[in-house]
């Protein structure tokens, strides 16, 4: 199994990227979306990147789940760029025999990417204001539960 | 020794451009000698640097501590801690 990363500006169809993961002998697909949150006033978001080194550390993510669980297929989808809100950000699709590995592995996958992945967002706020997004440290302790 | 820098995000912004080339000095072995040498050179530097808490490092493109060696490093990426997904 060789995960699909893809790093990308354009948007994504989470239903079409399901689909694609429903594959032979899957007998379950679990996934996650990220969408820009509208709160506080946000106009926009922009995302950031390292681009010689974001496709590679998500991979190393993706892999690192492949080999902890028994997977039929991995779908990360990051994209970058600006958006709006509503707009979706990343998703993380994960297919296996058993629901079990499936649910771990997306869980595992977006859980490492907030912590491992080189991203960087930067808000727009409706009033003029704009500020980058401070790390928080509860998705180190998000990340922990995995060790 | 010449060694390509990138800067991301607020350091990106703090600085004013996205990387350079520069020729390190010979007493300059770790990636903390290497910022205790940038915010030497004042203004924007001094500011991006100012909190070392704040700081992440990639070395040729992988996460690395401040104490990482810069031997044959050809790429050292400095930027805020990440906030993807």
């Amino acid at each position: 199994m060789t995960p699909d990363i893809r790093v990308q500006h354009e948007a994504f169809d989470p239903g079409v990227e399901c689909a694609r993961l429903e594959i032979d002998n899957v007998g379950a697909v679990a996934s996650f979306t990220g969408l820009v949150r509208g709160e506080g006033g946000l106009a926009a978001l922009t995302l950031e990147h390292y681009p010689a080194m974001t496709e590679d550390a998500l991979r190393r993510i993706a892999e690192d789940a492949a080999g902890r669980w028994s997977l039929a297929g991995l779908t990360v989808i990051h994209r970058v760029g600006r958006m709006t809100p509503g707009d979706r950000i990343v998703f993380v699709g994960a297919a296996s025999r058993h629901r079990g590995d499936a649910i771990d592995a997306m869980h595992f996958v977006i859980d490492w990417l907030k912590t491992d992945a080189p991203f960087w967002k930067r808000e727009e706020f409706a009033d003029g204001r704009s500020s980058w997004v401070e790390a928080r440290e509860g998705d180190i302790t998000q990340k922990k539960r995995w060790a | 020794m010449a060694i390509d820098l990138l800067y991301f995000a607020w350091i990106r912004e703090a600085i004013g451009r996205d990387g350079e080339t520069v020729d390190l000095p010979d007493g300059v072995k770790t990636v903390a000698m290497l910022i205790d040498w940038l915010a030497e050179r004042g203004g924007g530097y001094t500011e991006a640097f100012v909190d070392r808490s704040r700081l992440r490092v990639a070395v040729d493109q992988e996460f690395a501590g401040l104490d990482a060696s810069l031997a044959g490093v050809r790429e050292i990426a400095l930027f805020p801690p990440v906030t993807g997904g």
